[in-house]
Formats: C-alpha cells, structure tokens, sequence
C-alpha cells in the first residue's frame, strides 16, 4: 500500500484534486428544493424553479454545475410552507371579542426576488406572520361577530388571501390559502358564555318540567272528558233508571258494613216498609 | 435522505421514515437473503483490528503452503494479535491485518476486500423489495425518475438513484386533540361545545406527498382542526351534542379538508373523519345533567297521568258497561226488576246497620245506643232520615 502511494504520488495528488473540484462545482438540486446561482452577489441562474403546470422530472431538478468558488447556490424550499400567526384578539364590528388563530399556506415562486428581498425562507416566514395578523384583524374587524362565525368566513379568507398575496409577491412568495384554525371567546367572554349556556338549559329545564306537568293535565282532563262521555252515552238512554241504579249503588256503598257503626232512622212511612201497614 | 440510503444495505432505507412499517417483515427480510453473505465482508474494512484476526483462518481461499491448516477460530487466535512474543512469523506486526494471509503473488487481501464490500453494497443499494403496502420515489440525482410499487425493483446503485419507500395504503389515524384536555369549539348560537375527533387518512399520490409539502402531517392536522371548527360554527349547540347531525358534520368536515389538501396539491386522501365525543363544557354540566333530569321528570309525570287516565277510563267503561248490561234486563221487565233491586238493596242496607223505626216528622228520637254514646263526635252523615220520597216510585 505504501508502494501504491509513493509510486503515484502525484496521480494521487491529481485526483484528489479533480474529486474536489468536481464536488465544489457539481451542485445536485432535489425535487423539493430550487437552487438560485449568485455571482458575486447577483442572482444569475434559477435552476428548478416553482411552476405550476410542469410534473416533477420536468421542472429542471437534478444535477447542475456552477464555476467553483465564484458561483454561490442558495437553496429555497419549494414545497409549500407555512405562516402561523400568533393567537390574537379581533374586535367584532359589535364590539365583541374573538381571540383567532390563522395559518397562511406560502411557496416561493419567484425565487430571484426572493433572494433579493429576504434572503431566506425562514425570513420570509418571519416577515409575513405581522403581515398575516395586521390583514387579519384589519378584515376580520369589519364583520359581525355571527359572520366572523359562520358563512362569510370563507370571503372573509378569500379577502385576506388577496391582500396577504400582494404583500407577499414582493418577496416572490405566493399565498395560496389563508385559513382560520381557530375562533376562541377569551377569557372573560368565556365566563359569560358559560353563564349564558347554564341559563339557556336553566330555562329549558324549567320549560320541560313546565311542559310536562301541562301535558300530564291535559292527559287527566281528557280521560275525564271521555269518561264522560262514556257515561252520558251510557246513562243518558234512561237518566230515570240510571237515577235509581245509582241510588241503589250509592246507599249500597254508603251503608255497607263497617267499623263506624251507623243508625239508620227509618219513618214507618217509608216506602219500604209499606208492606207493614198493609199488606 | 442520503444518510437513510447508506450501502451498508437498503434495509434501512426500505424502512421508511414511517414508524407503522418498521416491524413489516417483507421489507427488511428480503434484502439480506438476496445478497447472501455479504454483510459478513463488508464488515471488514470497517472494524479492522480483531475482527480480522478471527476471520482470517477461516478464509475459503487460502494458498495451502503459506498457512496454517482450516481450523475454527480459537482463544490463541484471538490474543495472538495483542501478544508481541507470538506476533512474529507473519508480517511486521505493526497497523492494519497482520493475521490476514497474504495472497499467492504476496500481496494483502485488503484491497480486494474493500472492492467487494463496496460491490456487494452498490448491489444492495439497488436491489429494492417493497412490501405490498409500499410504494417508493425514485430520484436520480436529485431528480425525480418514477415510483416503484411493491414486489422487487431494481434501480441504479446509490448514490446515483436513492429509493425513499413510504407505506401509502396503511390509514394514518390522526386524534385531535391528541390528550384528555377539553378542546372547545364555538357553536353558531355562540356556544360552546367540548369536541374530540378522529381523522384517517392515507397516501393517494406519493409523489405529491414526497415533494409538495414541507410537513404534510401537520398540514393534515391544522387542515382538520380548520375545518372542523368552521363545520361546527355552521350549526347550533344543540346539533352538535345530539348524534343527530353527527353523521352530516363529518362527511361535511371530510369534503372539506379533502378540498382544502387538493388545493394544496397534497396528495393526501382523507379516508373519514369520526367525531369521538361532543360534550357540554365541563363547567356548564350539571346545568345540561338538570336538563336530563327534568326531562325525565316530565317523561314520569305524563307517564303517572297517562295510568290515571287509563284507570278512569276503565272504570268508566266498567260503570258504563255494567248499567248497559242491567239496563237492558230492566227494559224487559221494568217494574219487577226495579222492585228486586230496591228491596236486596235495602236488606242489604239495613241488615249492616242499627236500625230504628221512628213515628212520622215531629217525634224526637232518642238513640240510647251504647254505641253512639261511646264515640261523641259521630260524623252527622252516619245518621241518615230517610224520607218516604226515596225510592216511593
């Protein structure tokens, strides 16, 4: 082995050297990353850069050369990227509060400008997420506190896109969504919603408690009403009869056997001893 | 990516970056089998020192005059190296292999040793056998080439072509929130309601997934936290608590974040969304437990009236009945059966009770029951003056 070094020390020498220059000027650029060529400060080639229609293997990925030492390569992401804005209160056209939590979906597809402008993704996400919450709050403030809630949302987002994007284009970024995470009463306004909610079922249990005695007396009415009508069907045919049917029934009931003892006085006129008199 | 395609076996590689599929037998065994041996060369330039000493006797093509005769290594072959009194013999002893036996022209095996470990790597690395879940990017150089399906695939050796193999047909379950604290959403009526979800969701398009997104796992959770919330705050607290709406809410929240991530060109397919649990916040409970409580104290009250009523009406039907019934016997005889009944009436009556006989209006009774001046307040209703008008039909 030490023969093999001393016999082609300067082949040995030479190839290292060409191993290096090769590794210096070769730059592979992956699919997920665009990689900007600056000469001295300059931007000079883009290689894969972001576009929309193109498939991936089409896009320029791969390898690439660039002169050593005097070419730098930046590389940016290319994928799509992320803002998240910091929770923060909106104030409602009704004067209510909503603490909101945004993310706005970004990829750079300008990369030149990119580089000239912020340099960096990461500066590019910094100096979006103060310009993602001051869109926000300057559109969110102009609704309802219902429509910061509901259907208008998604114009609302379209709104914030749009401004969002225009700022964003300057540092060759594209926003392609803006969507609230989340949409939080704060802290006091908890505590009033949560009242609120306790009163709501306070209410509706009384009203069901209410209902269902309202319902147990209509019940109760209508059995009488039928009972009733079940009677008058019955005893109307012959009211004369049923007079002394229910008499009968009614001293049956009245005097039955008991522990209270009763006396009955009876006139020697009563009918029911006629037949005393006379036979 | 480079480090997770190293030639020291696409095993590892073929692992993916996914935790689901570390344990898939069809994805690592492979590997290993198909190259046979060779993870046994290929260590050895890596650890040089004993290693080498041990494997040296057993080396297959030895010259037979320069060495000892085949035998397993033993504990003499082992300190042999470290024991300067037995080192010579073979070599000078000093740095790299001095067991090693050297080859017929006399020169070290190490070179070749080297050429068929890195071999045998270049050869691993290019050899891919995916499980029938998987499905692998393909860039060469960087560049993206093709996806690989599951069976064997051969591609060209790292690190011209790196290989990154993805399990895409295994659901992901995403719970949200992924602990026990209570995650409150605001309802359309300004309410608030405690939800847990789940979302399942597989790989649809694995080139889109490798290269679109920079965090397409969190991109799928803050997606579904998004459009949870904005399905929830279209209906009212009572919707969401009841299973009714249930069903409608999360097939709307799966179009929903499926119409978001294809925007996002994300190659992700949402396979359900599952509400887990929509409660009451914890502090307005009892207030929503008194609401049950009424209910079924309003449930029992109609209950308690609907018997009275089925009571009455028996009993009405009962009377009704029972004088229909006498009624029409009475019809046909009207005077004997109205007779018969007043007078089994009046035995009946009269044989209960004390009975005095008393002169017409006028005459003071006097009752000298011992009875009756026993109890001294008797209520007035027991003492009964029947008037010849009842009954005198």
């Amino acid at each position: 082995m030490t023969g093999l070094w001393q016999d082609y020390k300067a082949a040995w020498i030479a190839g290292v050297l060409v191993v290096i220059a090769a590794m210096l000027s070769v730059i592979v650029v992956p699919e997920d990353q665009q990689a900007v060529v600056i000469q001295a400060g300059k931007p000079v080639r883009v290689y894969n850069q972001f576009s929309a229609n193109a498939d991936y293997g089409q896009t320029g990925a791969g390898v690439h050369f660039r002169i050593p030492l005097v070419e730098r390569v930046q590389r940016i992401d290319k994928r799509l990227l992320s803002v998240d804005m910091q929770q923060q209160q909106v104030l409602s056209t009704d004067q209510q509060r909503l603490n909101v939590d945004a993310y706005a979906r970004y990829r750079i597809v300008d990369p030149v400008r990119m580089v000239r402008s912020a340099g960096t993704t990461e500066r590019v996400t910094e100096q979006l997420g103060p310009i993602l919450s001051s869109v926000v709050r300057q559109e969110l403030g102009k609704r309802t506190f219902q429509s910061l809630l509901t259907a208008e949302r998604g114009r609302a987002m379209e709104n914030i896109r749009a401004l969002l994007d225009k700022q964003a284009r300057e540092y060759g970024a594209q926003i392609v969504d803006v969507r609230i995470m989340r949409a939080d009463l704060p802290e006091g306004a908890l505590d009033s919603a949560f009242a609120r909610m306790e009163a709501a079922r306070q209410e509706e249990a009384k009203t069901i408690a209410a209902q269902g005695q309202r319902d147990a007396q209509i019940i109760r009415a209508d059995a009488e009403a039928q009972s009733a009508k079940i009677y008058a069907d019955s005893f109307g045919k012959d009211p004369q009869f049923y007079d002394f049917f229910r008499a009968m029934q009614s001293y049956q009931l009245s005097f039955a056997k008991d522990q209270s003892g009763k006396t009955i006085v009876l006139s020697p006129d009563n009918a029911y001893l006629k037949r005393f008199r006379e036979p | 990516m480079a480090g997770r395609n190293s030639p020291w076996g696409s095993g590892s590689g073929s692992s993916g970056d996914r935790p689901g599929d570390g344990g898939d037998p069809d994805g690592e065994g492979g590997t290993p089998t198909g190259v046979g041996s060779q993870p046994e060369d290929q260590e050895q330039p890596a650890d040089k020192g004993d290693g080498g000493g041990k494997r040296g006797p057993r080396n297959p093509w030895l010259p037979s005059g320069d060495s000892p005769p085949r035998r397993s290594a033993s504990i003499e072959d082992i300190f042999r190296r470290g024991d300067p009194r037995r080192g010579g013999g073979r070599g000078p002893g000093r740095g790299g292999f001095p067991n090693l036996p050297r080859r017929a022209d006399g020169r070290s095996w190490v070179p070749l040793g080297i050429g068929l470990a890195v071999l045998a790597g270049l050869a691993i690395s290019s050899v891919h056998m995916l499980g029938p879940k998987e499905q692998g990017v393909v860039t060469t150089l960087g560049k993206y080439s093709r996806t690989i399906d599951s069976g064997v695939n051969l591609t060209l050796p790292w690190p011209l072509e790196q290989v990154r193999v993805v399990d895409v047909s295994s659901f992901s379950v995403d719970m949200i929130p992924d602990d026990d604290k209570e995650k409150l959403m605001l309802t359309s009526d300004k309410s608030l309601v405690d939800l847990s979800y789940v979302v399942r969701w597989n790989i649809k398009d694995l080139k889109n997934y490798t290269f679109r997104l920079a965090d397409p796992d969190e991109t799928v959770r803050e997606v579904g936290e998004a459009a949870m919330r904005a399905s929830i705050a279209q209906i009212s607290l009572g919707d969401a608590l009841s299973g009714a709406g249930r069903a409608q809410i999360e097939g709307d929240v799966r179009d929903r974040m499926q119409r978001i991530l294809d925007g996002y060109h994300a190659g992700i397919a949402i396979q359900g969304v599952e509400i887990k649990k929509a409660d009451p916040p914890a502090r307005t409970k009892a207030a929503f437990d008194q609401v049950n409580v009424k209910q079924q104290e309003a449930e029992r009250d109609r209950s308690d009236a609907r018997a009275w009523a089925q009571q009455l009406i028996a009993r009405a039907q009962g009377d009704a009945t029972g004088f229909d019934k006498v009624y029409e016997q009475y019809k046909l005889a009207p005077e004997v059966t109205k007779r018969r009944m007043y007078y089994e009436t009046m035995e009946r009556v009269l044989r209960d009770n004390d009975t005095v006989i008393a002169d017409a209006p006028g005459v003071t009774s006097y009752l000298p029951l011992p009875e009756v001046r026993r109890r001294e307040s008797p209520p007035p209703d027991t003492v009964v003056e029947a008037t010849p008008s009842t009954g005198a039909r």
